[in-house]
């Protein structure tokens, strides 16, 4: 809507303050649509924004890129089997349902004031504020390892650029090469993605260099869904060596020139070095002051209202959701839980007490689909898995289950990405 | 046996390295609940020791907050090589050593 309209809002708020009259606030608020400001068009900012929209809600979604590239399904852009450009999304159908959508970059949030400053040097006032940025890798963690160094060797943790960077370098390879993944500690954006990214760059490598190894040096002793993945790695990919926490596996340093990785026991030397930093929430929500000393968002489950700062909410892979992971479906399922709370508190009624579902599909191979699904609800402040519900897909499936599971994520993701973005 | 890594990297005289060790081993703490009202009975690595031409130069006792596969890294000052062993001893008797040059150039 209008900057006007804004402006309106702010002296509105100033008004109640003057005459000190908080009981009368809340009919005001409830009387006018109340405006809420959305930063990151991401799944979950997208998807958030869409929902207050529909809601009836004064709404801006602030993202500065124009095209957004989703990280779900990039595995398969490595591998060859899909180019980047199905990764990618514009915010055309959200501006045709009359949302604002401000190309600029925030700046700084003004928590008291209500305020957000963007960029351009213009300001946003706000009822409500919703973080959804996502992840920032962290640059500081690990030694030799800097965004410089990325240009070299590729995280391809936030999809785009560096996807297709990794992806070249795959290609450029010689046959009889050693690719290496390095996996960071818990917790990271999508638990279970490096090992997807390792089945499916192993399906590369056996199909175009058969005589290329795979070697993932792994910060853990055991990940997401790993007897499944390590069952379909013995069967497919021989070449394909996983090397846990406990085997020396964790990587320390980064030596660029040589293109070493480090570990605590020894050095392994890559030709295509992809390197997973550790992360934390992205740089917007550490800048409102949302982020604890883990780097992560600590939210109230039922609302996803910071617990550092009232009246902003955090959403998707920067809030710390408990037994949620940071998944694309996640920040969907959350997105409309903190849509409909928020509705719920400018109307001044209590938001209701949530149920959120996750799903994570991953690819072993093209015709090889993995699943693991969980339900979550708040449990003494925390979203805890509901007991007994959810799952993992059998260790013993059949062929013609496991193509079917590929064709389910496949679906998925065309079914998500047209919910918040067609 | 339990699987040990062991980096002790070559040093100069005087120079202070680290040494970094690594044991495989459940760290049972006794605490843990078996379902039938029992526990699953206590087994950790109670002590580490290194030793250079058979001298202590490092022991840790270890204790039940410990994780499985206790990661210990500790530094010497390198004035002589010679041969260090590593020494794991648990709560079962099981006792593991290893055996690495240390060389001081």
């Amino acid at each position: 809507m209008t900057r006007a309209s804004f402006s309106r809002r702010a002296v509105l708020r100033t008004g109640v303050v003057l005459s000190a009259a908080a009981a009368l606030a809340r009919p005001a608020i409830a009387q006018s649509a109340g405006h809420v400001v959305v930063i990151g068009g991401g799944f979950a900012g997208a998807t958030c924004a869409r929902e207050l929209n529909r809601g009836g809600l004064n709404v801006t979604l602030v993202e500065p890129a124009a095209t957004y590239t989703a990280c779900p399904f990039s595995n398969g852009v490595l591998a060859g089997l899909r180019p980047l450009s199905r990764q990618q999304f514009t915010y055309d159908a959200l501006k045709k349902e009359g949302l604002a959508v401000v190309a600029q970059r925030a700046t700084r949030i003004d928590g008291q004031e209500r305020r957000v400053s963007l960029s351009d040097g213009t300001t946003l006032g706000y009822d409500r504020l919703v973080l959804a940025p996502g992840i920032d890798l962290r640059y500081d963690a690990l030694p030799g390892y800097t965004e410089d160094v990325a240009q070299i060797m590729p995280h391809a943790w936030k999809a785009g650029e560096q996807t297709s960077l990794l992806r070249g370098q795959l290609e450029a390879m010689p046959d009889g090469g050693t690719v290496i993944i390095s996996v960071p500690a818990n917790p990271y954006r999508c638990p279970p993605g490096p090992y997807e990214r390792a089945s499916l760059v192993a399906y590369y490598l056996k199909i175009q260099k058969p005589r290329a190894k795979l070697i993932v040096l792994d910060a853990k002793d055991s990940f997401s869904k790993q007897g499944l993945f390590q069952g379909a790695w013995k069967a497919l990919y021989p070449n394909l060596e996983w090397v846990s926490m406990s085997s020396g596996g964790k990587v320390i340093e980064v030596d660029v020139r040589q293109r070493m990785l480090v570990t605590e026991f020894g050095r392994h030397k890559a030709d295509v070095a992809n390197v997973i930093p550790p992360q934390h929430a992205g740089e917007v929500a550490v800048l409102a002051g949302t982020a604890d000393r883990t780097g992560w968002c600590p939210i109230d489950p039922v609302t996803f209202e910071s617990r550092q700062q009232p009246g902003i909410h955090i959403i998707g892979d920067a809030c710390i959701a408990g037994s949620m992971p940071k998944s694309a479906f996640s920040a969907n399922a959350q997105a409309k839980v903190c849509a409909a709370a928020i509705i719920n508190l400018l109307r001044g009624q209590a938001p209701q007490t949530p149920k959120l579902i996750n799903t994570c599909y991953s690819l072993v191979a093209p015709d090889y689909g993995i699943t693991v699904a969980g339900v979550y609800q708040p449990v003494n402040g925390v979203l805890t898995d509901v007991e007994g519900a959810g799952g993992v897909s059998p260790a013993d499936g059949s062929a013609s289950l496991r193509s079917l599971e590929a064709s389910y994520a496949d679906a998925w993701f065309r079914t998500i990405t047209d919910e918040v973005f067609g | 046996m339990a699987r040990i890594l062991i980096n002790l990297p070559k040093a100069k005289r005087g120079e202070i390295v680290e040494i970094r060790t690594l044991i495989q081993h459940p760290m049972e703490t006794g605490y843990r609940p078996k379902g039938d009202g029992t526990s699953f009975p206590r087994d950790i690595i109670r002590n580490f020791v290194c030793e250079l031409d058979q001298i202590e130069i490092f022991r840790a006792d270890l204790f039940p907050a410990i994780a499985a596969n206790p990661f210990i890294a500790f530094t010497v000052k390198a004035e002589e090589g010679g041969t260090m062993t590593f020494s794991w001893i648990d709560d079962l008797g099981m006792s593991q050593t290893e055996t690495v040059d240390f060389i001081v150039e």
